[in-house]
């Protein structure tokens, strides 16, 4: 009676996901057969499926685009090179987190498997023109980052982060999920391109619904790429999680969360410019917020989570600017932005995870005191991607706002362009404030002691000192790797 | 006459960097030998900066030892230098300014080894800027720069160091990221003309030169234009942009404040005379006076700032502020005599501030006081410091026979000749003001002087003074060397500047078919200035059988706009 055929399935297009998740099962089973053990193996472990899974990624990048399993799972260039950010942020977040971890007297093994099946999350978000799926994926990376967040369950603090986060996260998704809900009520589809087809019907209801649903759906990402006005969890979460947790955060979730947003806008583009003068306000707004709001902080991680404020607003200017001019403006810029902002803020999260000591935390901005003298290494690292973030040239975030620039001069944004320069000056003093911290200031009464780094901090260190420079200085190979991806 | 691969200008800025990696793997311990590494660096720098000299002829007014190597292709990125009249001076002044400074630095005994690296990175970087042939490649050593000062302001400063850092930094920034947003819309506009992404300034000033780039955008020029100016206005730093740079001249450790003062400050004047002369000529006329205007306040308010200064450094800041203004004033007079004047004051103010900075800051690592009630009668203790401190002085005063009279007389020449001419809706009365400015910085120079050294010595501390020792008037003397050469035979500095200055106020003032063209090599200004077509061509230094373009006052004195004539009778 029913004809029930399987879809086809073209396997070689989820292989990273799978061998991303059957990495986390690996971690767990070894936690569980060798409780009460040290980590390496569960690290060991990890770090090897994700280069595994970083590999087959890479040996995809030229594959054909298509997509499988019912609409359901997609594969082009730009969801392969957003999934290989992903799992090179999971990878270098790990690689300093061990020492991290065991300073800070949380040593838990599921850190791993959590942090690897977060970014599981994470790659099935950016890669699929699906709503439903990218719901799946934005909550599979987001519980996994609430368990994260409150790791450190002796600390008030951190116990606030995951409360805060939850909470409020929840409440994004249901947002997300409402507009969902909303954009196939109008199109009868949950994939992007039935909504296309359903918004060039011309018909004034199916439009307005299909309205609606776009803008519940921007607050739910707004929320996850903590865009302003949706953006007063991020200081707090970024401050009260583990340093590890917090820079996997800010690079991993921001590159989900806006590939995810540049997909939902990019796909529906004539929807979405519907949506172009909130958008604008939206950015600028987020510009101001976190440049202004983290002039006062004392709290590196507070700073750094303004900061992350901030870039979300430079990355959604240059989302824009593609949304505006579509032809004329591909997503280069937000891989390559994406991609910089993920080395630069890694390598200064990596850095002062080195500052934890017999359980306490160390992130206030005089616990960075006499850094230069403890580890020339980390104090050279935090300089160099701290210009990085203020954009000065040879670095990667110098190009990076100087494509955003060139987006944004070409789409004839003009005031847009405005903000993002007098906002980036703005950033140069609390940016400075760190390097002026770790570099100068000597008063604190006690100068603060840190353990040795251990190989894994350097080699974080210094991939992201490398990826800050590879792509300031030799950026052609990047571009071309990048390619041309004009929709 | 062709580029050619990574060459002589890419050695000479690149060294410097090498010695940072030197010194990054040396032990910092070891400070004997960090400092003989960077003092070896920067006078092998300082010997290929020479080679560069004499490679260079001052018989064009083209780019010479052109380096060209593909960077970013996608985006219209090159690695290109080059150098030419404008530029070859201030590397020449870059390296032995940072010889020297590396030289004095033995003094500094905290973090040696930091200090050094810090000071080669701004080496390459002050270098980079001069050579740059490519907005990109200029930008990102103009900002690359900051760092490296920042650093040496900040942790090796005075007592307010943080402030001074900061703000040197910020102001800064502030001023080049909207030059950012410029030097895109310069190429955005460059490409919806040619339909090809570039940064090339070479390529870019040619399309200017032939009208085809503006053409469709002239609305845009003046915007660009004061995104260019603001840049270089602050570095300069122009009154009401000047507030950073007493702070961070005072802050700073004294091989700071010479390569500030000497190297820094001319990033923005040459900016104006490799960027804003050449690319905006359809409003520069218009924009003449604004910034004379301010050029003149700044000369009269740093020099009555100055006169009343308790502190030596802060007083010789102040007076900076003064000569820059002087720079200016010469720049826009876009008069010949006036480019000159400004191009040499640039290298004078080099030389006699960056002395007076290192003179000063000889005195204070013997008595650790830079007030002047602290000091007086010093004549007697110190007799061959004050005799080289009365040269240097005077030669900032403007003294004749000093080098410091060749560029205030040029400069004042040209603002003048501007004037009376009635160009640009310029005044007398402005040049007549700008003029006591040198009346001024006599007034506080010679009582700084005079409060140093005569007068009786009443400090304790002061009468145990020793003189110079003789590495440090060896190396004091050297300014001394310039400073005479420059006043008694100028022509050995304003010579090879001659044709490229020629150019660029051609570039600025001439209409469309009459502009020199940095691209076009078959074009050329002959001994007399005109610009004139050229049929054989051998090499840069020789050519036959030229043809007149244009005479080279041909579009000098420019009549004042007839439209004003008629309110002036009206209103007598």
């Amino acid at each position: 009676m029913y004809d029930i055929r399987p879809p086809s399935v073209d396997w070689s297009m989820v292989t990273p996901v799978v061998l991303v998740f059957l990495t986390g099962l690996a971690g767990l089973l070894i936690e569980m057969f060798r409780p009460k053990q040290n980590n390496n193996s569960i690290v060991l472990t990890s770090l090897g499926g994700l280069a595994a899974s970083f590999f087959v990624l890479y040996g995809q990048l030229s594959a054909e685009a298509g997509e499988t399993l019912a609409g359901m799972v997609l594969r082009d260039r730009f969801g392969i090179l957003l999934q290989m950010a992903l799992v090179g942020v999971c990878f270098i977040s790990i690689l300093f987190s061990e020492g991290y971890l065991r300073e800070k007297r949380i040593p838990f093994g599921e850190f791993y498997p959590l942090a690897i099946w977060s970014t599981m999350g994470g790659m099935l978000m950016v890669a699929s023109n699906s709503l439903l799926m990218i719901f799946i994926g934005l909550e599979v990376l987001s519980i996994s980052l609430y368990v994260l967040a409150g790791l450190s369950r002796a600390e008030q603090k951190s116990e606030e982060s995951a409360l805060k986060y939850l909470l409020l996260g929840s409440f994004a998704s249901a947002f997300l999920l409402y507009g969902i809900a909303f954009v196939y009520g109008a199109s009868g589809s949950v994939h992007l391109s039935g909504v296309v087809k359903a918004w060039a019907t011309n018909h004034a209801n199916t439009q307005h619904m299909l309205l609606f649903g776009m803008g519940m759906m921007l607050v739910g990402f707004g929320f996850k790429s903590a865009l302003a006005p949706f953006h007063q969890w991020t200081p707090d979460v970024y401050q009260g999680a583990p340093t590890n947790v917090t820079g996997f955060m800010a690079a991993g979730s921001k590159i989900a969360a806006i590939g995810a947003l540049f997909r939902v806008l990019s796909e529906s583009v004539e929807l979405s410019q519907a949506w172009l003068p909130a958008l604008f306000w939206v950015a600028i707004l987020t510009m101001v917020v976190g440049n202004f709001a983290a002039l006062v902080q004392k709290d590196v991680k507070r700073i750094l989570g303004y900061s992350s404020i901030s870039n979300a607003g430079y990355i959604l200017a240059a989302i824009l600017a593609h949304v505006k001019a579509p032809d004329k403006i591909g997503a280069n810029t937000i891989v390559f932005y994406l991609f910089s902002y993920a080395v630069m803020t890694l390598g200064v999260f990596a850095v002062i995870s080195m500052n934890a000591k017999d359980g306490r935390e160390g992130t206030r901005l005089s616990d960075l005191n006499g850094l230069w003298k403890r580890s020339p290494l980390a104090g050279g690292v935090l300089i160099v991607c701290l210009a990085s973030l203020i954009g000065i040239p040879l670095t990667g975030g110098f190009f990076g706002k100087f494509m955003i620039f060139q987006d944004l001069l070409t789409a004839d944004m003009t005031p847009l362009a405005i903000v993002l320069a007098v906002t980036s000056v703005v950033s140069v003093y609390y940016y400075l404030g760190i390097a002026h911290a770790a570099w100068v200031a000597e008063e604190g009464a006690t100068p603060a002691e840190s353990a040795p780094m251990n190989a894994g901090l350097q080699v974080a260190c210094v991939t992201c000192l490398v990826g800050v420079f590879v792509m300031g200085i030799f950026g052609q190979p990047v571009l071309n790797m990048i390619g041309g991806i004009v929709r | 006459m062709n580029a050619t691969g990574f060459g002589l200008l890419s050695a000479m800025t690149f060294l410097p960097m090498l010695g940072v990696i030197l010194l990054l793997i040396w032990p910092a311990e070891d400070v004997k030998a960090i400092r003989g590494v960077t003092l070896v660096t920067t006078f092998i720098t300082f010997i290929l900066s020479l080679f560069v000299l004499i490679r260079f002829t001052g018989n064009t007014y083209h780019f010479q030892l052109l380096e060209q190597v593909p960077w970013m292709p996608q985006m219209g990125i090159n690695y290109k230098v080059g150098v030419d009249g404008i530029s070859i001076w201030l590397i020449l002044l870059t390296t032995f300014l940072s010889f020297i400074s590396v030289l004095f630095s033995s003094y500094v005994k905290t973090r040696v080894k930091q200090y050094m690296a810090f000071m080669l990175l701004l080496e390459t970087t002050m270098l980079g800027v001069f050579i740059s042939l490519d907005l990109i490649l200029f930008y990102a050593f103009f900002e690359a720069s900051l760092i490296p000062m920042f650093f040496l302001i900040n942790i090796w400063g005075g007592e307010r160091r943080t402030y001074a850092a900061v703000k040197f930094f910020i102001f800064t920034f502030a001023g080049s990221i909207f030059m950012l947003v410029g030097i895109i819309a310069l190429s955005q506009i460059y490409r919806a003309q040619f339909g090809s992404l570039t940064f090339d300034i070479v390529k870019i000033q040619s399309a200017i030169a032939q009208g085809s780039f503006w053409v469709n955008f002239v609305q845009w020029q003046v915007w660009i234009f004061w995104a260019f100016a603001l840049a270089f206005l602050v570095k300069c730093p122009m009154v009401p942009f000047h507030t950073w740079l007493p702070d961070a001249h005072v802050e700073a450790p004294t091989a700071g404040s010479v390569i500030l003062a000497g190297v820094l400050l001319k990033m923005g004047t040459y900016g104006f005379l490799r960027f804003v002369l050449p690319f905006f000529p359809d409003v520069i006329k218009d924009q003449v006076l604004p910034i004379m205007i301010l050029a003149v306040i700044g000369i009269i308010y740093g020099a009555v700032v100055a006169a009343v200064q308790v502190d030596v450094k802060k007083l010789v800041a102040y007076s900076s502020v003064a000569h820059m203004g002087f720079v200016m004033l010469g720049i826009f007079s876009l008069t010949h005599n006036g480019l000159m004047g400004g191009a040499m004051q640039q290298l004078n103010h080099g030389i006699s501030t960056g002395a007076l900075f290192l003179l000063i800051g000889l005195l204070y690592e013997r008595i650790h006081t830079r007030m002047f009630k602290d000091l007086g009668g010093l004549k007697a203790q110190m007799p061959i410091y004050a005799a080289i401190f009365l040269i240097v002085m005077l030669s900032s005063v403007g003294l004749p026979t000093t080098n410091g009279f060749i560029g205030e007389f040029l400069a004042m020449l040209g603002a003048f000749e501007a004037a009376f001419a009635g160009a640009y809706g310029l005044n007398i009365g402005l040049s007549v003001i700008a003029g006591f400015g040198v009346v001024l910085a006599a007034v506080y120079l010679l009582v700084m002087f005079m409060r140093t050294f005569y007068g009786p010595n009443e400090n304790p501390t002061n009468q145990k003074l020793r003189d110079l020792k003789p590495w440090e008037i060896v190396m004091a003397s050297s300014f001394v060397l310039f400073i005479f050469w420059a006043g008694l035979y100028p022509n050995t500095f304003l010579a090879p500047m001659e044709k490229s200055i020629g150019a660029v106020r051609m570039m600025a003032i001439n209409p469309v078919g009459q502009r020199p063209n940095w691209d076009d090599v078959q074009t050329e200004i002959d001994a007399d200035g005109n610009l004139v077509k050229v049929a054989v061509r051998d090499s840069f230094a020789s050519y036959t059988s030229t043809e007149l373009i244009a005479p080279a006052n041909l579009h000098f004195p420019a009549p004042a706009p007839v439209a004003s004539r008629p309110e002036v009778i009206a209103r007598r």
